[in-house]
């Protein structure tokens, strides 16, 4: 949960400064380093209620600004069918859609995208590319109506987790690329429920900081999608990995 | 000469400003002439120190309005629930007692902590959905500021039921009433699993149910540190002591069939501390007995089962512990990363731990081969016997492998439906039960904690409804019997 905390030191330091006469007496506060600074606020959150409750109201409405950008679009799927509703949801995210024989729709740095998208009913999604969006497992809700869904990259979420990983399998049939560099909630438990995608033939695990045995995993991985070429580690932990190319602009990649 | 000490020492002290003599360097040291003088009157006077206020710091407080007796997770589970849904801020005051603060032989701490859904009643089935979107939304329920998010170390690899032949129709019912009550899980035939999990031996399977989300396991040491973590922050108390009695009055009444009924009151429960003999008799409204495997204990204190036998009074609590094997072994062969808990038609059952090839699991033994529960230690030769020849017809791997430990851990078994009590019992009109659950106290707690609290609040259970669970039905004989205990 990065996003949070961090506000959460930009909202404190502030706060201090207006509201002085709660310090300790007189004590100055120098321009201090990080460490001070989360101790000073770690002293002040176990020694003065107030402290705690803005602190704990701030978390609160960090999550509940999570809520709801992942909220269900069921009025949207009603009128416009579920390709439409569950591109809306992504775009809104600040992720890439790319519709069957179309180009890839993006928004633009103030968030705002073309609506010719609400024209394709018909017309199925072939890839996501929801890179450091904030979808979570309520998210996934809408992202699961893509029946067709070829290409799903999630990397970098911040929320994503082994819980979401486990709520992937009604894709099995149609997902066939799937990347998950980056996502610091991912761990070897939710990668072993990836093994319902069986038609699955590229899987990215790169850079995954809550895995503990990154080689180890990947053998583990690559003997459970024996079809599926499984990216991102060196079993050989010592060699240098080379870049890695992830290919979002052009079409999906079919591997055999 | 004190007459010319005193009032020298007593112009000083109160006619110069106090900084002053903080300022050092002031030549009457005041504070070692007062000690000076306390210990010439303890020399002169006999008996003990003069101390008006004794120190009670490690007994619990003296009044307390709700008395949680084990603190376990379902105890703090009840406690978080209580704080959480009270209707003033601090309008409860919550007080856990537990006699071993290490939880040496506490259920929770020794669980296999697997969570699913695939029950045969819908209450059972309800109670397991709502923990698991608990521990999904876990650091939203239990966020303390300034503490790191909490890890819980879930797989959510499911639950793989196997069935033989005579057990298949009832699996197909029940695999129907978990899909009504929202529960993803699908039937597979033996063909489906060879084809998904090619280690298994499908030989006596005729059908199989797979949990496919919401299922699996997690580390329960997480689940009861965040709670107590949490449940400290919203001013719950804690002791750690044994409750040795329950001073209660007794009321004659009459039914509204003119049948005279007594029903007893707890007024005040005596905590015990460790290694003492001191005890503090607490005063409470409420008693909610969370004991597991100690339970009827605490029952026989409160005087429940105290009267003929076939009556209401003489109805015991009846959950008594049962030790359980746990075994941890090594298998390098063994099934991969995808293998989901496999509970064999047997009743064995095991599920991978960790990445390095190693595998836990155990089995219920039958109602002759039930071990003495006076104290923890491991039957290994239960394992030869019993556990290990029905794993290895199953996955044929598992012929070659390696114990590595052991431990056994208490149920607190319901002998007579292997269902959970909750709620208040009808004659002793505080005591709330929340105890009992046979194995799966753990993947239940936070649906049956949540329970408890709005019993108590609002007198009605609210959102899952859990009237079959209530103590009345061990005197009616009407048994809640739940099919699928592993």
């Amino acid at each position: 949960m990065a996003a949070p905390w961090l506000s959460l030191r930009l909202v404190a330091p502030m706060w201090n400064g207006t509201r002085g006469i709660h310090r300790l007496g007189g004590a100055v506060v120098p321009e201090g380093n990080q460490k001070k600074e989360r101790t000073i606020l770690q002293f002040l959150t176990n020694h003065f209620y107030d402290v705690e409750a803005l602190r704990g109201y701030l978390l609160q409405r960090e999550m509940s600004k999570v809520h709801m950008k992942n909220r269900s679009f069921t009025w949207l799927e009603e009128q416009h069918g579920p390709y439409s509703a569950g591109a809306f949801f992504i775009l809104k995210q600040g992720g890439a859609v790319k519709f069957r024989d179309k180009e890839w729709i993006r928004p633009d740095k103030y968030g705002h995208f073309s609506p010719e998208f609400w024209n394709f009913r018909e017309v199925p999604i072939e890839a996501v590319d929801a890179s450091d969006c904030e979808i979570n497992y309520e998210g996934l809700d809408n992202l699961l109506l893509l029946k067709e869904l070829q290409s799903l990259s999630l990397q970098r979420c911040p929320h994503v987790d082994d819980w979401c990983l486990s709520r992937l399998y009604p894709l099995a049939d149609s997902l066939q690329e799937l990347s998950l560099a980056g996502c610091p909630h991912v761990s070897e438990r939710g990668l072993a429920c990836l093994h319902h995608l069986q038609n699955l033939r590229r899987l990215d695990i790169s850079d995954l900081p809550a895995v503990s045995n990154p080689g180890l995993t990947q053998i583990l991985v690559e003997e459970m999608l024996p079809n599926c070429k499984v990216v991102g580690v060196d079993w050989a932990e010592g060699l240098k990995l080379g870049p890695e190319e992830q290919p979002q602009d052009t079409a999906s990649p079919v591997l055999a | 000469m004190i007459r010319r000490v005193l009032p020298h020492g007593l112009g000083r002290g109160l006619l110069t400003r106090r900084p002053g003599t903080r300022r050092g360097g002031f030549s009457l040291d005041w504070d070692g002439k007062v000690s000076e003088i306390k210990k010439k009157i303890k020399s002169i006077l006999p008996g003990t120190s003069c101390d008006l206020l004794p120190d009670t710091s490690h007994l619990p407080p003296e009044h307390s309005d709700v008395v949680i007796v084990g603190g376990g997770v379902l105890g703090l589970s009840v406690a978080y629930w209580l704080k959480k849904l009270e209707s003033r801020r601090g309008g409860i005051r919550v007080l856990v007692v537990e006699q071993d603060y290490t939880y040496s032989q506490a259920s929770t701490g020794l669980s296999v902590g697997g969570i699913c859904q695939q029950f045969s009643l819908p209450e059972n089935i309800q109670l397991s959905l709502f923990s698991a979107s608990f521990l999904r939304n876990i650091n939203e329920y239990l966020a303390v500021t300034s503490a790191p998010p909490l890890d819980l170390r879930f797989n959510p690899s499911g639950y793989l039921l196997l069935a033989s032949e005579k057990d298949a129709a009832a699996m197909e019912s029940n695999v129907k009433v978990q899909k009504q009550e929202g529960a993803k899980v699908c039937l597979m035939s033996p063909d489906q699993l060879r084809n998904k999990f090619p280690w298994i031996n499908t030989e006596g399977v005729a059908l199989a149910s797979y949990g496919m989300e919401n299922e699996g396991w997690f580390d329960p040491w997480c689940l009861l540190q965040g709670l107590r973590q949490k449940v400290e922050s919203m001013g719950v108390f804690f002791c750690q002591g044994e409750v040795t009695r329950f001073v209660s009055s007794s009321q004659r009444m009459l039914t509204t069939d003119d049948e005279m009924v007594i029903l007893k009151r707890i007024h005040e429960v005596h905590v015990k501390m460790d290694h003492s003999l001191e005890y503090q008799p607490v005063e409470c409204a409420i008693v909610i007995n969370a004991a597991g495997a100690w339970s009827a204990q605490i029952a026989a204190l409160a005087g429940i089962g105290k009267g003929p036998p076939g009556t209401l009074q003489g109805t015991k609590l009846p959950v008594e512990p049962r030790k359980r094997y746990v075994y941890v072994w090594h298998c390098p062969q063994g099934p991969g990363l995808e293998t989901p808990l496999v509970a064999d038609t047997s009743g064995a059952y095991f599920r991978r731990e960790g990445l390095g090839s190693n595998y836990l699991g155990g089995r219920s033994p039958t109602e002759e081969e039930e071990p003495d529960p006076a104290n923890l230690e491991v039957d290994h030769d239960f394992f030869q016997e019993k556990v290990w020849p029905h794993l290895a017809l199953r996955v044929p791997a598992f012929e070659t492998l390696k114990v590595q430990t052991a431990w056994a851990g208490y149920y607190d078994y319901n002998t007579f439906d292997q269902n959970g009590v909750v709620g208040p019992h009808p004659l002793v009109v505080n005591m709330y039960f929340a105890t009992g659950f046979s194995g799966h106290g753990l993947q239940q707690a936070p649906g049956v904690g949540r329970a408890v609290a709005e019993m108590i609040l609002e007198g009605s259970f609210q959102t899952i409804d859990l009237s079959p669970f209530l103590f009345n039905r061990f005197y009616l004989g009407e048994k809640t019997q739940e099919n699928n205990i592993m």
